[in-house]
């Protein structure tokens, strides 16, 4: 069966305000709650612009700057049989919640032994350029805590169609937006409607044959450019948009790699433990016979991330970084 | 209240006669385990869940045995979990520390001192934009008082008019800290008062006004009035945990504590009253001593978990665990 999806041009931004505004309207058990994400101004930078306004206050719920009563109570709502979706503001304010996500959210199904769930998203904004605590990458922490599942879009369709898989979702969802989309007023096709895209497919939106190129989120278009500029060097790269880490598309990947027999891996996390050490490793464990060079990492700088604008430039590898890693492990 | 009057001494007796077998289970070696004894608070939790309704929630703590069996849990379900068996409430795989029984309204026990109280905010949440008219409670130690996570979910309770009860079992002790020690608050409701949280401080060793102070915060949260933070003060005549001989503690206090047992104190005065002779106390005693011991032998002939639930229960059925 063939389905033709009618689609519209949205932001990334536009793609998530879309994503919750479907939410609330067709299932009364989703609220938001979050900093400031009420009208006005609808949020910080804007992303829950009118939807209190649409659904009233007592559905998209602005509350006081207390992320661990925010996350408590989108656990205890999930637990209540509703469906919350929290914002926390930025990453580095995960610290603040780590308890109960980690210790609560992420473990309360095992805990129970499967009697109660808790389906709940937390959504939160990955900083740029605005210094060490309001700018880093930490998904590595979520994937190393079983329970929670870890989702990292990376254009505006896929910001669409995870958050609402995400929602729908009876596990405890962690989504990742990263700001330099969230700002970006780039408009591409989103799907309208209750679009979905399943938690755990990664997506190739760019196949190739001599190399794999395995990121997600924010570094996804620096391996897209990087993967343009090595065409222009007769080099044919793949990419591969994880799009989730937890569960992640171990089928794609190694698919991908084995055909390609080459792989760097990059993201905008630190590259010391990050999650490109686990995707590595998978690689080397599944394929180590077939690979014709080690898998390379390219990552942020295992720093806290500078301010200072020059250093900021080389902290996160750029398309130029990708390419030159990627002619590495073709020599 | 007749009825639950006796109602409310068996269940705190069911708790007495429970925790002895189970901590006598663990010194004589019978099975491995570990326990936090709720010796001393059992007319504080019975009075509070007492006057509760069945369908409302609770949240507790690892020191939560008696908010467990108030709430209505089997002691087969209770023993199964503190051996890790699959006739446990959870399987096993929650243990002492995480009881959590959802027919029963039991939501939630947490290992984390202070943390259910934000939890307890979203179950009070969820009641309120249902409509529905359930109340939520949530037990943590006076130790909590010091979290911030507490303040952080008083203040949201209170902003929101969200239907909790915050009760505060206060036995004195922070672990192996005496209140003293660790803070200069006077009376620990009074943390409630600048948050606009009406702060009760009652005597937890006497169940009847236990009732009362709870009976009147469930109907203030189920009238939309708002959350009341009630200070339940019975204290701590065991060590923190089971093998902690409290040692640290002061043995006079220990004495007068024991001297206010509230569990014995409780069934004299139903004799008193002459709700129940003398015999009838010993029945019952012996009556509910002989179901601890078939709950427990349940549980000990009750299968250990398979191997392949290891992997169960992490996400819903049917993904994929990391491997």
């Amino acid at each position: 069966m063939t389905t033709t999806l009618t689609t519209r041009e949205l932001t990334f931004g536009e793609a998530i305000n879309d994503a919750l505004d479907l939410a609330l309207a067709n299932d009364p058990t989703v609220f938001l709650l979050g900093e400031d994400i009420a009208d006005p101004p609808g949020g910080v930078v804007r992303l829950t612009q009118g939807l209190s306004t649409k659904y009233g206050t007592h559905r998209v719920r602005a509350t006081p700057i207390s992320e661990q009563a925010i996350a408590g109570a989108a656990i205890g709502a999930a637990l209540g049989g509703l469906r919350p979706v929290a914002e926390i503001m930025l990453m580095d304010f995960m610290t603040l919640v780590m308890d109960q996500l980690v210790n609560h959210a992420a473990k309360h199904r095992y805990m129970s032994g499967g009697t109660s769930h808790l389906p709940l998203t937390v959504r939160t904004r990955i900083g740029h350029r605005r210094g060490a605590q309001h700018s880093s990458s930490y998904e590595a922490w979520f994937m190393h805590a079983p329970g929670i599942k870890v989702c990292a879009p990376a254009n505006a369709a896929d910001a669409k169609g995870l958050l609402l898989s995400c929602i729908a979702d009876d596990d405890p969802c962690l989504y990742l937006e990263p700001t330099p989309m969230v700002r970006s007023r780039h408009r591409s096709e989103v799907p309208t409607g209750d679009y979905r895209v399943p938690i755990g497919q990664a997506a190739i939106p760019r196949t190739g044959s001599d190399v794999s190129i395995i990121t997600y989120g924010q570094q996804t278009p620096a391996a897209l450019d990087a993967a343009a500029i090595l065409a222009e060097e007769g080099i044919s790269a793949e990419v591969v948009d994880l799009r989730s880490l937890v569960p992640l598309d171990r089928h794609t990947v190694l698919t991908s790699v084995a055909k390609t027999r080459r792989a760097v891996v990059t993201h905008a996390a630190a590259r010391f433990a990050g999650p490109g050490a686990e995707i590595s490793a998978m690689i080397h464990e599944e394929l180590f016979g077939q690979l014709e060079r080690p898998v390379r990492r390219v990552a942020t700088a295992s720093t806290p991330v500078p301010f200072a604008p020059s250093l900021a430039q080389i902290h996160t590898p750029d398309a130029s970084t990708i390419a030159e890693s990627v002619r590495e492990v073709l020599r | 209240m007749g009825s639950e009057l006796l109602d409310m001494y068996r269940t705190m007796l069911t708790v007495r006669l429970a925790e002895e077998r189970f901590m006598r289970g663990l010194s004589r070696g019978e099975f491995p385990g570990f326990y936090f004894p709720v010796q001393g608070m059992e007319a504080a939790a019975v009075g509070v869940i007492a006057a509760l309704r069945p369908d409302d929630y609770y949240v507790t703590t690892y020191r939560g045995i008696a908010d467990v069996l108030a709430k209505g849990a089997s002691l087969e379900a209770v023993f199964g979990e503190l051996l890790g068996r699959v006739t446990g409430m959870s399987r096993g795989k929650g243990g002492t520390m995480h009881m959590a029984d959802p027919e029963r309204g039991m939501m939630l026990t947490t290992g984390i001192v202070g943390s259910g109280t934000p939890i307890a905010n979203g179950l009070g949440l969820a009641a309120q934009l249902r409509g529905e008219d359930r109340v939520t409670g949530v037990s943590f130690g006076d130790g909590a008082t010091s979290i911030g996570a507490l303040h952080e979910a008083l203040n949201l309770a209170s902003l929101w008019n969200l239907p909790v009860i915050f009760v505060c079992h206060n036995n004195l002790w922070g672990e192996c800290t005496p209140l003293g020690a660790y803070t200069r608050t006077a009376r620990l409701a009074e943390r409630a008062t600048p948050f606009g949280i009406p702060g009760v401080t009652v005597d937890g060793t006497d169940v009847l006004e236990v009732y009362d102070a709870a009976a009147r915060a469930a109907d203030r949260a189920r009238s939309g009035d708002g959350p009341t933070f009630l200070e339940v003060v019975s204290p701590r005549i065991l060590g923190h945990n089971f093998g902690d001989t409290g040692d640290y503690m002061d043995e006079a206090a220990v004495r007068e504590a024991r001297a206010n047992d509230p569990v014995p104190r409780f069934g004299e005065w139903l004799v008193t009253q002459g709700r129940l002779d003398r015999d009838g106390l010993d029945a019952m005693r012996q009556q509910i001593a002989d179901e601890v011991e078939r709950a427990l032998t349940v549980a000990m002939n009750s299968a250990s978990l398979p191997a392949d639930e290891l992997y169960t229960d992490v996400f819903a059925p049917g993904v994929d665990v990391p491997r």
